[in-house]
Protein backbone atom coordinates (compact mmCIF):
# COMPACT_ATOMS: atom_id res chain seq x y z
CA UNK A 1 0.00 0.00 0.00
CA UNK A 2 1.52 3.71 -0.87
CA UNK A 3 -0.31 5.14 2.29
CA UNK A 4 1.33 8.12 2.55
CA UNK A 5 1.74 9.86 5.99
CA UNK A 6 -0.25 12.86 6.29
CA UNK A 7 1.97 16.02 7.49
CA UNK A 8 0.53 17.88 10.16
CA UNK A 9 1.47 21.47 10.41
CA UNK A 10 2.88 22.34 13.57
CA UNK A 11 1.10 25.47 15.42
CA UNK A 12 4.53 27.30 15.94
CA UNK A 13 5.06 27.15 12.62
CA UNK A 14 1.77 28.52 12.09
CA UNK A 15 2.05 31.11 13.95
CA UNK A 16 5.76 32.07 12.61
CA UNK A 17 3.44 32.60 8.99
CA UNK A 18 1.22 35.01 11.02
CA UNK A 19 4.18 36.97 11.69
CA UNK A 20 6.08 37.04 8.58
CA UNK A 21 2.52 38.39 7.21
CA UNK A 22 2.15 40.77 9.84
CA UNK A 23 5.73 41.92 8.82
CA UNK A 24 4.97 42.14 5.23
CA UNK A 25 1.66 43.85 5.87
CA UNK A 26 3.65 46.50 7.93
CA UNK A 27 6.44 46.95 5.26
CA UNK A 28 3.45 47.79 2.71
CA UNK A 29 1.40 49.74 4.72
CA UNK A 30 4.89 52.23 5.26
CA UNK A 31 5.94 51.77 2.29
CA UNK A 32 2.99 54.47 0.89
CA UNK A 33 4.86 56.96 3.15
CA UNK A 34 8.08 56.57 1.08
CA UNK A 35 7.32 58.84 -1.67
CA UNK A 36 8.56 55.97 -4.29
CA UNK A 37 6.63 57.47 -7.28
CA UNK A 38 6.13 55.65 -10.47
CA UNK A 39 7.10 52.34 -8.97
CA UNK A 40 4.63 52.36 -5.59
CA UNK A 41 2.42 50.00 -7.17
CA UNK A 42 5.30 47.77 -8.56
CA UNK A 43 6.23 47.44 -4.72
CA UNK A 44 2.85 47.08 -3.47
CA UNK A 45 2.29 44.12 -6.02
CA UNK A 46 5.42 42.47 -5.10
CA UNK A 47 4.71 42.27 -1.57
CA UNK A 48 1.42 41.27 -2.19
CA UNK A 49 2.71 38.26 -4.15
CA UNK A 50 5.12 37.51 -1.79
CA UNK A 51 2.01 37.57 0.80
CA UNK A 52 0.13 35.46 -1.36
CA UNK A 53 2.92 32.60 -2.47
CA UNK A 54 3.64 32.54 1.55
CA UNK A 55 -0.37 31.62 2.34
CA UNK A 56 -0.21 28.95 -0.67
CA UNK A 57 3.07 27.36 0.52
CA UNK A 58 2.15 27.51 3.96
CA UNK A 59 -1.14 27.77 4.97
CA UNK A 60 -2.91 26.12 2.07
CA UNK A 61 -0.02 23.58 2.98
CA UNK A 62 0.76 23.22 -0.90
CA UNK A 63 4.48 22.43 0.43
CA UNK A 64 3.17 19.26 1.49
CA UNK A 65 0.99 18.22 -1.43
CA UNK A 66 1.41 16.02 -4.32
CA UNK A 67 3.92 16.65 -7.19
CA UNK A 68 0.64 16.75 -9.18
CA UNK A 69 -1.26 19.30 -7.26
CA UNK A 70 1.65 21.38 -6.79
CA UNK A 71 2.76 21.47 -10.78
CA UNK A 72 -0.82 21.98 -11.14
CA UNK A 73 -1.61 25.24 -8.87
CA UNK A 74 1.52 26.47 -10.23
CA UNK A 75 1.06 26.53 -13.79
CA UNK A 76 -2.57 27.72 -12.71
CA UNK A 77 -0.62 30.69 -11.17
CA UNK A 78 1.68 31.14 -13.88
CA UNK A 79 -1.23 31.36 -16.49
CA UNK A 80 -3.27 33.24 -14.80
CA UNK A 81 -0.17 35.96 -14.60
CA UNK A 82 0.47 35.34 -18.33
CA UNK A 83 -3.26 36.16 -19.30
CA UNK A 84 -3.32 39.57 -16.65
CA UNK A 85 0.05 40.65 -17.81
CA UNK A 86 -0.56 40.07 -21.70
CA UNK A 87 -3.58 41.38 -21.78
CA UNK A 88 -2.84 44.65 -19.91
CA UNK A 89 0.48 45.49 -21.99
CA UNK A 90 -1.78 44.59 -25.38
CA UNK A 91 -3.89 47.48 -23.83
CA UNK A 92 -0.94 49.99 -22.76
CA UNK A 93 0.38 49.28 -26.73
CA UNK A 94 -2.34 49.90 -28.42
CA UNK B 1 -0.77 -3.14 8.03
CA UNK B 2 -3.16 -0.96 6.24
CA UNK B 3 -6.39 -1.16 5.97
CA UNK B 4 -7.57 -1.17 2.55
CA UNK B 5 -10.53 1.70 3.29
CA UNK B 6 -7.66 3.82 4.77
CA UNK B 7 -6.09 3.45 1.24
CA UNK B 8 -9.79 4.75 -0.60
CA UNK B 9 -10.36 7.00 2.33
CA UNK B 10 -7.22 8.88 1.08
CA UNK B 11 -7.88 8.81 -2.29
CA UNK B 12 -11.62 10.17 -1.90
CA UNK B 13 -9.64 12.95 0.63
CA UNK B 14 -6.73 13.91 -2.47
CA UNK B 15 -9.87 13.74 -5.16
CA UNK B 16 -11.58 15.81 -3.14
CA UNK B 17 -8.95 18.43 -2.38
CA UNK B 18 -8.09 18.50 -6.00
CA UNK B 19 -12.21 19.29 -7.00
CA UNK B 20 -11.42 22.70 -4.65
CA UNK B 21 -8.77 23.34 -6.09
CA UNK B 22 -10.31 23.14 -9.60
CA UNK B 23 -12.96 25.64 -7.86
CA UNK B 24 -10.50 28.31 -6.32
CA UNK B 25 -8.90 28.64 -9.93
CA UNK B 26 -11.96 29.32 -10.95
CA UNK B 27 -12.58 32.25 -8.36
CA UNK B 28 -9.15 33.88 -9.26
CA UNK B 29 -10.45 34.37 -13.02
CA UNK B 30 -13.07 35.84 -11.53
CA UNK B 31 -11.54 38.49 -9.81
CA UNK B 32 -9.12 38.52 -12.09
CA UNK B 33 -11.17 40.16 -14.39
CA UNK B 34 -11.69 43.12 -12.38
CA UNK B 35 -8.64 43.23 -11.54
CA UNK B 36 -7.72 43.72 -15.23
CA UNK B 37 -10.66 46.35 -15.34
CA UNK B 38 -8.85 48.30 -12.60
CA UNK B 39 -5.48 48.04 -14.16
CA UNK B 40 -6.50 49.56 -17.18
CA UNK B 41 -9.01 51.79 -15.72
CA UNK B 42 -6.01 53.15 -13.41
CA UNK B 43 -3.53 53.22 -16.22
CA UNK B 44 -6.22 55.72 -17.81
CA UNK B 45 -7.34 57.98 -15.25
CA UNK B 46 -4.25 57.24 -12.74
CA UNK B 47 -4.92 60.93 -11.29
CA UNK B 48 -8.26 60.30 -10.20
CA UNK B 49 -7.89 57.37 -8.71
CA UNK B 50 -5.28 58.82 -6.58
CA UNK B 51 -7.80 61.39 -5.46
CA UNK B 52 -10.92 59.03 -5.21
CA UNK B 53 -8.84 56.61 -3.20
CA UNK B 54 -8.37 59.55 -0.52
CA UNK B 55 -11.78 58.60 0.84
CA UNK B 56 -11.35 55.25 1.74
CA UNK B 57 -9.60 54.71 5.64
CA UNK B 58 -6.66 52.94 5.40
CA UNK B 59 -7.15 52.28 8.71
CA UNK B 60 -10.12 50.39 8.62
CA UNK B 61 -8.39 48.64 5.71
CA UNK B 62 -5.35 47.33 7.39
CA UNK B 63 -7.75 46.69 10.55
CA UNK B 64 -9.39 44.17 8.43
CA UNK B 65 -5.99 43.00 6.46
CA UNK B 66 -4.82 41.74 9.94
CA UNK B 67 -8.40 40.39 11.22
CA UNK B 68 -8.21 38.15 7.83
CA UNK B 69 -4.72 37.34 8.60
CA UNK B 70 -5.11 36.34 11.72
CA UNK B 71 -8.36 34.19 10.88
CA UNK B 72 -6.42 32.66 7.80
CA UNK B 73 -3.90 31.03 11.10
CA UNK B 74 -6.40 29.99 13.06
CA UNK B 75 -8.71 27.99 10.19
CA UNK B 76 -5.17 26.73 8.91
CA UNK B 77 -4.44 25.86 12.69
CA UNK B 78 -7.95 24.46 13.01
CA UNK B 79 -7.01 21.42 10.56
CA UNK B 80 -3.92 20.76 12.69
CA UNK B 81 -6.09 20.21 16.23
CA UNK B 82 -8.25 17.91 14.28
CA UNK B 83 -5.64 15.97 12.84
CA UNK B 84 -4.22 15.77 15.89
CA UNK B 85 -7.95 14.50 17.87
CA UNK B 86 -8.41 18.24 19.69
CA UNK B 87 -11.78 18.67 19.51
CA UNK B 88 -12.51 21.42 21.64
CA UNK B 89 -9.22 22.89 20.72
CA UNK B 90 -10.25 23.01 16.71
CA UNK B 91 -14.01 23.89 17.81
CA UNK B 92 -12.24 27.04 19.31
CA UNK B 93 -10.06 28.26 16.76
CA UNK B 94 -13.06 27.51 13.74
CA UNK B 95 -15.12 29.74 16.02
CA UNK B 96 -12.26 32.57 16.06
CA UNK B 97 -12.30 32.22 12.56
CA UNK B 98 -15.81 33.13 12.83
CA UNK B 99 -15.52 35.68 14.90
CA UNK B 100 -13.02 37.59 13.10
CA UNK B 101 -15.01 37.47 10.19
CA UNK B 102 -17.71 39.00 11.60
CA UNK B 103 -15.43 41.76 12.93
CA UNK B 104 -14.35 42.36 9.29
CA UNK B 105 -18.01 42.38 8.20
CA UNK B 106 -18.75 44.49 10.93
CA UNK B 107 -15.69 46.61 10.19
CA UNK B 108 -16.98 46.92 6.10
CA UNK B 109 -20.84 47.43 7.46
CA UNK B 110 -19.38 50.73 8.96
CA UNK B 111 -17.09 51.71 6.18
CA UNK B 112 -19.88 51.70 3.81
CA UNK B 113 -22.62 53.67 6.06
CA UNK B 114 -20.04 56.24 5.65
CA UNK B 115 -19.31 56.35 2.31
CA UNK B 116 -23.20 56.19 1.96
CA UNK B 117 -23.50 58.94 4.30
CA UNK B 118 -21.70 60.98 1.86
CA UNK B 119 -24.06 59.91 -0.26
CA UNK B 120 -21.20 57.78 -2.09
CA UNK B 121 -22.77 54.51 -3.37
CA UNK B 122 -23.33 53.22 -7.50
CA UNK B 123 -26.30 55.31 -9.10
CA UNK B 124 -26.00 58.32 -6.25
CA UNK B 125 -26.19 61.99 -7.38
CA UNK B 126 -22.71 62.98 -6.04
CA UNK B 127 -21.23 60.04 -7.32
CA UNK B 128 -22.60 60.49 -11.17
CA UNK B 129 -21.16 64.49 -10.75
CA UNK B 130 -17.64 63.09 -9.42
CA UNK B 131 -14.99 63.16 -12.17
CA UNK B 132 -15.23 60.18 -14.60
CA UNK B 133 -11.81 58.47 -13.59
CA UNK B 134 -13.37 58.68 -9.53
CA UNK B 135 -16.74 57.20 -10.96
CA UNK B 136 -15.09 54.32 -12.37
CA UNK B 137 -12.93 53.94 -9.07
CA UNK B 138 -15.81 53.83 -6.90
CA UNK B 139 -17.49 51.35 -9.21
CA UNK B 140 -14.67 49.18 -8.84
CA UNK B 141 -14.75 49.64 -5.31
CA UNK B 142 -18.22 48.71 -4.34
CA UNK B 143 -18.20 45.65 -6.49
CA UNK B 144 -14.71 44.58 -5.65
CA UNK B 145 -15.19 44.51 -1.82
CA UNK B 146 -18.57 44.28 -2.41
CA UNK B 147 -18.33 40.88 -4.39
CA UNK B 148 -15.45 40.05 -2.05
CA UNK B 149 -17.47 40.19 0.94
CA UNK B 150 -19.88 38.24 -0.58
CA UNK B 151 -17.67 35.34 -0.05
CA UNK B 152 -16.69 36.40 3.29
CA UNK B 153 -20.43 35.50 4.07
CA UNK B 154 -20.44 32.40 2.43
CA UNK B 155 -17.18 31.45 4.61
CA UNK B 156 -18.97 32.03 7.19
CA UNK B 157 -21.24 29.94 6.58
CA UNK B 158 -19.07 27.24 5.60
CA UNK B 159 -17.25 28.04 9.09
CA UNK B 160 -20.60 27.32 11.18
CA UNK B 161 -22.17 24.09 9.19
CA UNK B 162 -17.85 23.46 10.20
CA UNK B 163 -18.71 23.79 14.02
CA UNK B 164 -21.68 21.78 13.83
CA UNK B 165 -19.59 18.91 12.39
CA UNK B 166 -16.84 19.25 14.72
CA UNK B 167 -19.39 19.19 18.06
CA UNK B 168 -21.38 16.21 16.51
CA UNK B 169 -18.57 14.13 15.74
CA UNK B 170 -19.30 14.07 11.74
CA UNK B 171 -15.39 15.50 11.37
CA UNK B 172 -12.99 13.96 12.90
CA UNK B 173 -9.68 13.10 13.09
CA UNK B 174 -9.80 10.47 10.63
CA UNK B 175 -12.98 12.34 8.15
CA UNK B 176 -11.80 16.25 7.79
CA UNK B 177 -12.26 16.49 4.01
CA UNK B 178 -15.22 19.71 4.67
CA UNK B 179 -12.77 21.76 7.30
CA UNK B 180 -9.70 21.31 4.62
CA UNK B 181 -11.28 22.30 1.89
CA UNK B 182 -13.33 24.95 3.99
CA UNK B 183 -10.33 26.30 5.18
CA UNK B 184 -8.83 26.12 1.98
CA UNK B 185 -11.67 28.62 0.69
CA UNK B 186 -11.11 30.87 3.40
CA UNK B 187 -7.57 31.27 2.40
CA UNK B 188 -8.90 32.64 -1.31
CA UNK B 189 -10.58 35.10 0.50
CA UNK B 190 -7.77 36.48 2.29
CA UNK B 191 -5.62 35.69 -1.17
CA UNK B 192 -8.24 38.15 -3.03
CA UNK B 193 -8.23 40.47 -0.04
CA UNK B 194 -4.14 40.36 0.10
CA UNK B 195 -4.34 41.98 -3.55
CA UNK B 196 -7.54 44.14 -3.11
CA UNK B 197 -5.93 46.31 0.04
CA UNK B 198 -2.65 47.42 -1.84
CA UNK B 199 -4.72 48.26 -5.11
CA UNK B 200 -7.56 49.84 -3.77
CA UNK B 201 -5.99 51.65 0.14
CA UNK B 202 -2.65 51.96 -0.22
CA UNK B 203 -2.64 54.14 -3.69
CA UNK B 204 -3.09 57.91 -2.12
Amino acid sequence: MDHEEVHVSSYASLAKVLVALLILTTISVLATGWHLGPITAAVALVIASIKVGTVITYFMHMKFESLFLKLLVTGVFFIFALVIIITFIDYLLR
Amino acid sequence: MTHPDNNSDHMDSQTGKFGMWIFLFTELFLFGGLFLVYAVFRANYSEDFHKAARELNAFIGTLNTVFLLVSSMTVAMSLTAIQKKQKNLALFLVLTTLFLAALFMLNKYFEWSHKFHFKLYPGSEVLKNLARGELLFFGLYFMMTGLHALHVLVGMVLLSINIVKIQTRRITSQNYLLLENSALYWHLVDLIWIFLFPLLYLIT
